[in-house]
């Protein structure tokens, strides 16, 4: 029997530079639970290091931690990569970190901070987390395509750091598994808007970088349970598996 | 101020990937910009493009905007769809071995000159 799931993929942490230091595994999670969501996916920029936290962090609740990660491509493309398990996620993490320059200046960005499932200091990462990989966004897709993952095209509606801000339009070649809705924009507006993404799947995500935003927007899914596997048939409308539309 | 676009590919140093076949037709002017949905939006007919992105999405725009042709800069390397795009299109792709300041500085000083 399918029921409805409520799922926010698009959520960092404080290992985002841009993420707010209140943004711990422990908090997060306590903040889900708060806002009924079924679902969420773990995406900091070009890194997957704070997953395993916020899925022990987790453990043994009702929420279901995806792992994953907002890849910037050298377009300057965000892409959430999302994953069933965690060696998806980091074989992915390595790809990426070996083609990301520079080293972060936690003055001008803000710290990277890797936490432990009891919100404690691990490290703090050094990478350029902020910057862009030195690979097309083709690559970072058949990337997380062969390694069994989701490709979502972050915040199509924004200005900037999305696929369409940046190459004008989606490209035929680009196989997306979905277009991020970073607003409550209907699925009939977006296609309007967006004539190149009309025929892709619409989801709506927080991008939260504060405690406050966890949830604050969200795509309803039909769903037999609250799994990776399940996520991956409503996006492809397989089963009778599918993202509620907005009208 | 319209000038040859064989004359900025010599002056500039420009290297010529594809469309040369175009380098007398003339240029409008420049407009610079990596974000293609800006170029869209602001670009006209007979520019050339100033540019850092290499996606084949570059010639869908030059074209739906019958601009003159794209400079690449930095000297990076057009992707092959795009060329394979370019040519199809015959649209003008030259790569300029200079930083997108410095190419449009030039680029702009050559046009005012010649103007």
């Amino acid at each position: 029997m399918l029921g409805r799931f409520r799922a926010d993929l698009h959520v960092h942490t404080c290992l985002s530079p841009c993420g707010d230091l209140e943004m711990s595994p422990r908090k997060i999670t306590a903040r889900v639970c708060d806002r009924s969501l079924d679902i969420i996916a773990i995406c900091d920029h070009n890194s997957a290091e704070n997953v395993p936290a916020v899925m022990k962090a987790a453990g043994g609740g009702r929420v279901v931690v995806l792992p994953g990660m907002e890849v910037c491509t050298n377009e300057e493309i965000h892409v959430l990569a999302i994953f069933e398990n965690l060696d998806q996620a980091f074989a992915m993490q390595a790809m990426v970190y070996d083609h990301l320059p520079g080293e972060n200046d936690p003055d001008a960005f803000g710290l990277q901070v890797v936490a432990n499932e009891h919100d404690e200091v691990v490290a703090m990462q050094t990478r350029l987390l902020i910057g862009a990989v030195d690979l097309p966004v083709d690559r970072i897709l058949a990337e997380i395509h062969r390694l069994g993952g989701l490709a979502i095209a972050s915040h199509i509606d924004r200005g900037s750091y999305s696929v369409i801000s940046q190459l004008g339009f989606i490209p035929e070649t680009l196989k997306f598994d979905a277009l991020e809705l970073s607003s409550r924009m209907p699925d009939r507006e977006a296609r309007e808007r967006f004539p190149s993404g009309a025929s892709f799947v619409f989801v709506r995500n927080s991008d939260a970088h504060f405690l406050g935003d966890v949830g604050k927007n969200t795509s309803e899914y039909l769903l037999h349970e609250p799994t990776f596997a399940e996520i991956h048939k409503a996006l492809r409308k397989e089963e009778g598996r599918m993202v509620m539309e907005l009208s | 101020m319209t000038m040859k676009l064989r004359r900025v590919v010599e002056s500039l140093q420009l290297s010529l990937r594809c469309g040369g076949d175009r380098l007398d037709q003339d240029i409008t002017g420049g407009y610079a910009g990596d974000l293609l949905s800006d170029v869209i939006a602001n670009g006209q007919a007979g520019n050339l493009w100033v540019t850092m992105q290499v996606h084949a999405n570059i010639v869908a725009v030059a074209v739906l905007k019958d601009l003159a042709g794209i400079v690449i800069v930095q000297g990076r390397q057009p992707a092959d769809e795009t060329l394979k795009k370019a040519s199809e299109e015959n649209i003008p792709i030259l790569v300029s071995p200079l930083p997108a300041f410095e190419t449009v500085g030039r680029l702009y000083t050559l046009l005012e000159a010649g103007a």
